[in-house]
C-alpha cells in the first residue's frame, strides 16, 4: 500500500499513469455529459412553479458542487505537500486552482442569470452568494500569491498555507442556507431517500454532477502533467522523454 | 518530535486556529448576518428602527390587492404567528404568488405597516412537474405554503 502511494509520488510514474488515464476520463465524461444534457434539457418536465427557467439547474448545481470539491482537494493536497513535502501533491493543488475559480464563477454566472427573473434581483448580499463570492477570491488569491514567487518552493509552501488557512470557507458555504436566514433555498438532495426534487428531473442533475467530476478529473491529469514536466524539466527522464519524441532534439 | 510531525501539527494549528477565530466572528456577528427578519421580531422592536431592513414571510393567501391601473400593490407577510402589512410599487418577480416566500426591502412606518422599496421572491428547495403538483394539492398535499426558511428564531 504505502509503497504504491510512494511509487504514485514519483513524478515519472504519475507523468505516464496520468497520461494513460486521461484521454479515457476526458471521453467518457463528454458522452456523459451528452446523456445528462439531453436528459436535462429534453426528457426533464418543467418545473410546476419555475416553468423552464429551473433547468439553469443542471448547470449550476454541478458547478457549485465542483467550485467547493476542488477546493477541498486543493487544500488537503496542500496539507499532504506541506507535512510530507510531496512535490507532486503541490503541482496538483496549483493545476486544480485554476479549473476551480472558473466552476466557481460558472456557478456565480448562472445563480445571477437565474437570480433576476425569480428572486427579481442578479446580487443580493445573501449568506450563500457572498461565502461563494469569497470562494472566488480565495483562488484568485490563492494563484496571484504562487505567481508572485520566482521559487517554486516558495510558492509551494506560502500558497499551501493560504490553501490550507482558505478551507474554513468551505463549512460557511454549505451551511450558510441552514444557518442563517438566506434568499438561497436550502439543499435539495441533501438525502438521497427522500430528495425534494422529482426522480425525472433528479437522474440528469446526478448524472451530470458524475460527470462534471469526471471531466474535472480529466482535465486536472492533463494540467498537472503538463505542470510536472515544467518542474522537471532539468531532469534526467524528462530529457529522456523529450530524446523519444520525433523531431526533438 | 520529528520534523514532520512538527509540520503536522503546525498545519493542524493553523486549521483549528483559524476556524476558532472565524467561528467566534460569525458568532458575533450573528444579528448582522441575519438576512431577513420575521413580522414577529419586526413587531417585537427587533429589527432596526428607522433603518432600511429585510422583512421576510409567506405572501398571505387572498391578501395581494392591486391599485387598478398602477403597479401598486399591497399584501400581508406572515410567518404564521404575526402578520405585517406590505405596500409597494414596483414590478414583482416571477415567483411571487400568494403563499410563497418573499424577501421585501424597507422600512417600517410609524402606523405599523412595512414599505418595501424592494421586493424578492424566495423560492424553495421542491422541484416537481406541474403536473405532480396538482394531483399533491388533490390529495390533500399542498406544496405551496410551507415556512419559507428558518422562521423558528
Amino acid at each position: 500500500m504505502w509503497n504504491w502511494f510512494h511509487k504514485l509520488a514519483s513524478p515519472p510514474h504519475f507523468y505516464r499513469l496520468a497520461g494513460i488515464f486521461s484521454p479515457w476520463m476526458l471521453w467518457s465524461s463528454l458522452i456523459l455529459i451528452a446523456i445528462g444534457t439531453y436528459g436535462g434539457l429534453v426528457l426533464a418536465p418543467a418545473d410546476y412553479q419555475q416553468g423552464e427557467g429551473f433547468r439553469i439547474i443542471y448547470v449550476h448545481v454541478p458547478s457549485s458542487y465542483l467550485s467547493t470539491m476542488i477546493y477541498a482537494l486543493m487544500a488537503v493536497t496542500s496539507g499532504i505537500g506541506l507535512i510530507w513535502r510531496i512535490k507532486l501533491a503541490h503541482a496538483v493543488a496549483a493545476s486544480a486552482a485554476p479549473i476551480g475559480a472558473s466552476f466557481t464563477a460558472v456557478s456565480l454566472l448562472t445563480g445571477m442569470l437565474w437570480g433576476k427573473p425569480m428572486w427579481g434581483t442578479y446580487w443580493e448580499w445573501d449568506p450563500r452568494l457572498t461565502s461563494e463570492l469569497i470562494l472566488l477570491f480565495i483562488y484568485f488569491g490563492y494563484m496571484s500569491l504562487r505567481a508572485s514567487f520566482e521559487d517554486i518552493s516558495k510558492a509551494d509552501r506560502a500558497g499551501g498555507l493560504l490553501a490550507v488557512v482558505g478551507v474554513v470557507n468551505l463549512p460557511i458555504i454549505h451551511y450558510s442556507v441552514i444557518w442563517w436566514s438566506s434568499l438561497h433555498q436550502g439543499p435539495s438532495i441533501k438525502k438521497l431517500d427522500a430528495p425534494s426534487i422529482s426522480g425525472d428531473m433528479l437522474w440528469p442533475l446526478l448524472l451530470l454532477i458524475a460527470a462534471s467530476t469526471l471531466f474535472f478529473g480529466a482535465l486536472l491529469l492533463y494540467r498537472v502533467r503538463a505542470e510536472v514536466l515544467d518542474r522537471e524539466h532539468n531532469s534526467r527522464w524528462v530529457q529522456d522523454l523529450l530524446g523519444e519524441m520525433p523531431g526533438a532534439g | 518530535m520529528t520534523p514532520r510531525k512538527q509540520r503536522m501539527l503546525t498545519v493542524g494549528l493553523v486549521v483549528v486556529g483559524v476556524s476558532l477565530a472565524v467561528g467566534l466572528a460569525l458568532q458575533a456577528f450573528q444579528e448582522n448576518l441575519l438576512f431577513f427578519y420575521s413580522p414577529t421580531q419586526a413587531i417585537a422592536g427587533e429589527a432596526p428602527e428607522g433603518r432600511k431592513f429585510r422583512l421576510g414571510g409567506l405572501v398571505e393567501e387572498g391578501s395581494l390587492t392591486r391599485e387598478s391601473g398602477e403597479l401598486k400593490v399591497t399584501f400581508m407577510v406572515t410567518d404564521l404567528k404575526n402578520t405585517l402589512p406590505v405596500s409597494y410599487e414596483g414590478v414583482l418577480p416571477d415567483l411571487f404568488r400568494e403563499g410563497q416566500g418573499v424577501v421585501a426591502h424597507g422600512y417600517l412606518q410609524p402606523d405599523g405597516s412595512f414599505l418595501a422599496e424592494e421586493v424578492l421572491a424566495k423560492h424553495d428547495e421542491n422541484y416537481m412537474a406541474p403536473e405532480v403538483a396538482e394531483l399533491l394539492a388533490e390529495q390533500g398535499h399542498p406544496v405551496d405554503g410551507k415556512p419559507a426558511g428558518p422562521a423558528k428564531n
